[in-house]
């Protein structure tokens, strides 16, 4: 028999090496080593957060300028405003943060890893929602001066963090997608803004719900809607991730 | 160590490698030959279990790939023309990061072993983005033996280097082959791999086209010999 045909080794050589690693501490440790160093280049560049940042007080600042509200429509309408912000500040985001592994073949880094491909991604995924919470908490204050909007609400927290997961979420599978294309600054908004379109849509009803003070029984289908979206699509990116990102 | 049995791969319509055989015993330090588009970086990287064979039979260390590509990554280092390192980190974060990765036991004291090897220890705290591209190449070759692995593949290290980075990486190269460890390398500078390897490969339009080891060639023949491998295929 060919020994080439052989079935794989079923009881491989002892070391060290082969310890079992798909533990959920290996996991764990996979998946904070990640964060942490997205958090720690983050923090010496602020090239990700100062771009976000400075986007999404702009556009703020734009609408404030171009729309002329009775406070009647405040609610219904600004809350649209509050979520074109928060999107296309997170698409600059996520594009920064998979370029910055792509530029120096640090993809290829993590990738070579003997570590499960999902902790990878979900390392992305946090350290991406951690710079769009951060953008959030500093836009919101603005956001409430602006439009005089009340933003002691618990309702419209959660809204904005279900919102913020389920984008995060898909928009980190999908940025790992297009930054292995030349055109992925183009690529990512046309991947992702369709895709998303459930989320966007829950949140603004969700958002403007909270904020016009409407009963929770018109509120909790959009809250549903955002929680099984992120479910799903969670569930989804774990499955997908070490496919898009092979070769 | 390494087993490759009629590996093809296919980028679309584009077949790449077109039933490559390789073999390489535990040890051996092999560097692979041959011009540019003849698919030494695609096979490295089938090697790396970054990229799926089309069809064949790729082994490592007795593990099947693409089956068992998390086992063979436990051991294996790679270093590419590209660093593979964040630049917004110090020399001493990335080898953490990747040490964290790699689950790699006595870090700090690992860290300062690699350190001292790769000759950076004085620039430990220093930003990987204020390096040079010969200390960004030795960083790169530290990151890839922080966890002491048995096969190390190398990608056209040289590539950007001037003289004397490319003198300095040849020293931190040999310094890996002699710890035993089974090294791969490809290249299209003849001159620069010619007193480095054990076994000569020269690879040409998707398949292994000549093979000999340095004890069986005559001194300065490398040239001659590669010349007549391409004109052969």
């Amino acid at each position: 028999m060919n020994p080439l045909m052989e079935p794989p080794t079923l009881n491989p050589p002892a070391s060290t090496l082969d310890m079992p690693r798909s533990s959920i501490g290996g996991f764990l440790r996979a998946l904070s080593a990640v964060v942490w160093k997205d958090l720690a280049a983050e923090l010496r560049s602020r090239e990700l957060l100062s771009a976000m940042l400075v986007f999404a007080l702009l556009v703020i600042l734009i609408f404030n300028f171009a729309l002329d509200l009775e406070p009647g429509t405040r609610a219904t309408v600004t809350s649209g405003v509050l979520w074109v912000t928060f999107a296309f500040a997170g698409t600059l985001g996520l594009n920064r943060s998979m370029a910055m592994e792509k530029d120096r073949g640090c993809l290829d880094g993590l990738l070579l890893a003997p570590v499960d491909r999902s902790a990878i991604y979900f390392g992305k995924v946090l350290g991406n929602l951690v710079f769009m919470l951060i953008v959030e908490a500093i836009v919101l204050p603005v956001y409430s001066i602006l439009y005089n909007v009340n933003l002691f609400n618990p309702g419209l927290i959660l809204v904005i963090l279900l919102g913020s997961i389920g984008y995060v979420t898909v928009g980190t599978l999908l940025a790992s997608m297009a930054v292995q294309t030349r055109t992925r600054d183009v690529l990512l908004p046309i991947l992702l803004f369709p895709v998303v379109i459930p989320v966007l849509i829950a949140s603004v009803k969700g958002s403007s719900a909270f904020l016009q003070g409407l009963e929770m029984a018109d509120i909790w289908p959009w809250l549903n809607l955002l929680i099984v979206y992120d479910v799903i699509f969670t569930a989804v990116a774990f499955m997908v991730f070490d496919y898009v990102v092979e070769e | 160590m390494i087993e490759v049995r009629k590996l093809v791969k296919r980028f679309g319509l584009k077949t790449v490698l077109r039933g490559l055989d390789f073999k390489v015993e535990a040890g051996e330090f092999v560097a692979i030959l041959g011009p540019n588009g003849a698919g030494k970086t695609t096979f490295l990287r089938i090697l790396a279990t970054l990229s799926r064979p089309a069809l064949g039979d790729v082994r490592i260390g007795g593990y099947r790939l693409p089956q068992h590509a998390a086992a063979v990554r436990r051991r294996l280092g790679v270093v590419s023309h590209l660093p593979l390192l964040y630049g917004d980190l110090t020399a001493e974060e990335n080898l953490r990061f990747y040490g964290r990765m790699y689950a790699v036991p006595h870090l700090d004291r690992r860290i300062a072993e690699v350190l001292e090897m790769v000759g950076l220890a004085t620039r430990r705290r220093d930003l990987v983005r204020t390096f040079s591209r010969g200390m960004q190449q030795r960083l790169a070759i530290g990151r890839a033996v922080l966890h002491d692995p048995e096969v190390m593949l190398f990608d056209e290290p040289h590539t950007g280097l001037d003289q004397d980075a490319c003198a300095m990486l040849d020293n931190v190269l040999r310094e890996v082959a002699v710890r035993g460890r089974t090294v791969v390398m490809t290249s299209h500078d003849l001159a620069r791999v010619g007193d480095l390897a054990s076994r000569f490969d020269v690879l040409s339009r998707g398949v292994i086209a000549a093979s000999v080891p340095r004890s069986e060639m005559e001194p300065n023949n490398l040239l001659a010999f590669y010349k007549q491998a391409l004109q052969e295929v």
